[in-house]
């Protein structure tokens, strides 16, 4: 079930040279899941499975704006700063004697902020690249976050917003279940709305679009306003799950979610991808890491390994572009 | 394409339950086999998994703040020489970044392998509570060594020294040091790191005393136990301070990365260093006389002395209340103490390295 977007003469083409990458991203789960169930004996265990999508899928909320993003050809690594401003925010006030839901609310709010602040800048001064300037606000944000803080902690949240990044609903992590409803809200709306094929033309060819009357600076100002929101929603269940927060939290998340995003079969050339594709690679990369964990693997082996299975997914999406 | 998508996952689910299935019934002889299509994929040293079976060994986890960590991993051998003398199996890791998220993630792949005893020394003393939290609940033993947590995350916390010697014996050097006149700064690591902030504390009440009239404490900077932001912080505090005369560093590399910047910038003799580091690390500085003298301990006792007691309270022989009384191996009787609001096992106190005795010791660690 194909939607008929202004690609999918190409795909279907690309599709005949070569199969395409959401099912290579599936065939590779299996495969990720097939070993981990070999190489661990705890693997296969319905509450450590359970348990094991809290870890990871804190970061996975921002993965869903990237995607938009960089569907537009744009990118932006201000996201682990935007997190650690908004958490940051949120225990400060609560801590002066704001009442948490309002704390939570304004800390929303901030990152909404900050998303919005990278969109004015990115739109305004077209000859600046989406990452120069997210680059700038990246140190200014984090920046802002040490100032507020100082380099201590803050926490002694209520315990009621344990629930965020604890909780269960029927036997369910409530991290989860939000997550899979955002996904297909987004989902959605990038592949069954007008605003999602808006995205797609925009990113594979800005100076159509442009001429044809779309308008690429409201809908560039949605989507980072967008991924603001978002980082901040990351914050909520970051924070909620240390139950206190520093300055310094989220370090290198900008880095893993755009790592997902490029795994998840998005050019990084813009107006290609499916957000299938990214919600996979988030559950690929974290049980893979879970696994590796689980069988004890060092740290920087880890990373090794993720780092080549990224090369590897690169120059196929590579190989193919030339292919067409 | 969400239908077939489903029907997918669904499959994937069922295959590895079989393949789950089929591997629990092989033999545990073919799990050591080479079954990675991935590259640099070495099982780890505990990759064999035991049986759950009631004659297993026991399994005792270390985890250290990061990776990297020269002082980390000393104190991760000695925890692996407890446990080998007591006949159990060891798991050491570290997370890549020095963070309490990271190490959350650490304690869940732990509690998913059902480990025994976790002993951690902790990037923050707050965050790492609902993970360890429910660590115990499982009915996992845990402690806290070198870098405490919260005494509701923890059964016991084996600590290094007397922390108030600490702080008071560092004040002390360096007021002989600088001649009892001047500002000084301290170069900790993280400004979470729970034994530093500890000592800074005692620093402070110390340098209450008349005797101390005339030096100031201008700053604690920062340096997150990372070289190069060390190193900066270093800079920054003889850019900011012209009239700095002494650098306290409470941690094994500020202080070596604070030798290495007063060396290169020539100011020996000017700007006096003193703290806590590796005799092997800080050798060169001691000899040299940037720095005139240090204290530490002994970090692979910290973790043998852990060892011991994780395994005492896996046994039950102990459970980490004031009174308790265990053997640690070659470190003699151990004694449970209170600590604040909880309980921790003391090593002893600092040792002194100066020029005299440093030839011996950068030998040994």
């Amino acid at each position: 079930m194909l939607q008929r977007v202004i690609l999918d003469k190409r795909d279907f083409k690309l599709k005949t040279v070569f199969f395409q990458w959401e099912w290579m991203l599936v065939l590779l789960f299996i495969l990720v899941n097939v070993m981990n169930a070999n190489l661990s004996p705890y693997y296969l265990d319905y509450d450590n499975l359970r348990d094991a999508t809290m870890g990871f899928l804190d970061k996975a909320f921002i993965v869903l704006p990237m995607v938009f993003v960089m569907i537009l050809a744009d990118i932006d690594i201000s996201v682990a700063s935007i997190v650690a401003l908004s958490s940051v925010v949120m225990a400060v006030l609560y801590n002066s004697g704001v009442p948490m839901v309002l704390a939570i609310l304004i800390s929303l709010a901030v990152g909404t902020l900050a998303g919005l602040i990278n969109g004015l800048l990115i739109v305004k001064f077209k000859e600046l690249s989406a990452v120069i300037v997210t680059l700038i606000t990246m140190i200014l944000y984090r920046g802002i976050a040490y100032i507020i803080l100082e380099d201590q902690a803050s926490g002694n949240f209520p315990a009621w917003f344990k629930f965020f990044g604890w909780g269960y609903i029927g036997g369910v992590p409530f991290i989860l279940i939000a997550f899979v409803m955002l996904a297909i809200l987004f989902g959605i709306v990038l592949h069954k709305t007008t605003f999602g094929r808006t995205v797609y033309a925009i990113g594979s060819n800005p100076t159509a679009s442009m001429f044809s009357g779309v308008q690429v600076n409201r809908v560039k100002l949605i989507v980072f306003t967008l991924t603001g929101l978002m980082s901040a929603v990351t914050a909520v269940f970051l924070t909620s799950k240390m139950g206190s927060t520093r300055p310094n939290v989220a370090n290198m998340y900008e880095l893993e979610v755009i790592a997902m995003v490029v795994l998840g079969g998005i050019s990084t050339a813009g107006g290609k991808g499916k957000m299938i594709g990214a919600i996979i690679a988030v559950f690929l990369v974290g049980l893979l890491r879970y696994g590796l964990g689980l069988i004890n693997v060092a740290a920087q082996t880890q990373l090794i390994i993720i780092g080549a299975l990224l090369i590897v997914s690169v120059l196929i999406a590579n190989l193919k572009r030339r292919k067409s | 394409m969400k239908k077939l998508l489903s029907a997918v996952l669904v499959m994937v689910m069922s295959l590895s339950l079989l393949a789950g299935c089929g591997s629990a019934t092989k033999d545990n002889a073919s799990q050591g086999g080479n079954t990675s299509a991935e590259p640099g994929k070495q099982p780890s040293e505990t990759a064999k998994p035991a049986d759950n079976g009631s004659g297993a060994k026991k399994k005792f986890a270390i985890v250290f703040k990061n990776t990297g960590n020269p002082y980390g991993e000393k104190m991760m051998e000695g925890y692996k020489n407890a446990i080998e003398e007591l006949g159990g199996e060891v798991i050491m890791k570290a997370p890549d970044q020095p963070t309490a998220e990271a190490q959350i993630q650490i304690i869940e792949e732990l509690i998913a392998q059902k480990v025994d005893a976790i002993a951690i020394a902790a990037n923050d003393p707050d965050a790492l509570q609902p993970a360890l939290t429910k660590a115990m609940d499982r009915g996992i033993k845990v402690l806290s060594l070198d870098s405490a947590v919260n005494a509701k995350s923890r059964m016991v916390h084996i600590n290094q020294a007397d922390p108030e010697r600490i702080g008071r014996v560092e004040i002390q050097a360096i007021y002989d040091m600088i001649g009892g006149k001047g500002d000084i700064a301290v170069l900790s690591a993280t400004s979470q790191a729970t034994n530093q902030n500890t000592w800074i504390e005692w620093m402070k009440k110390e340098l209450q005393d008349p005797k101390y009239k005339d030096m100031k404490l201008v700053k604690v900077a920062y340096g997150d136990d990372l070289r190069d932001k060390s190193v900066s912080e270093t800079e920054g505090l003889l850019k900011s301070f012209p009239n700095l005369k002494g650098i306290i560093a409470p941690t094994t590399v500020g202080i070596a990365a604070a030798g290495k910047v007063l060396t290169d910038k020539g100011l020996k003799g000017k700007v006096q260093l003193t703290g806590l580091g590796l005799p092997s690390e800080m050798a060169e500085y001691i000899e040299s006389g940037v720095c005139q003298w240090m204290y530490l301990w002994n970090p692979i006792d910290v973790g043998y002395l852990a060892g011991y007691a994780a395994d005492n309270l896996v046994k039950g022989s102990i459970t980490g209340k004031v009174g308790d009384k265990f053997n640690a191996g070659r470190l003699g009787d151990k004694e449970v103490v209170q600590d604040g609001e909880g309980t921790q096992v003391m090593l002893g106190d600092p040792f002194k390295f100066d020029a005299k005795n440093i030839g011996e010791w950068k030998k040994v660690y």
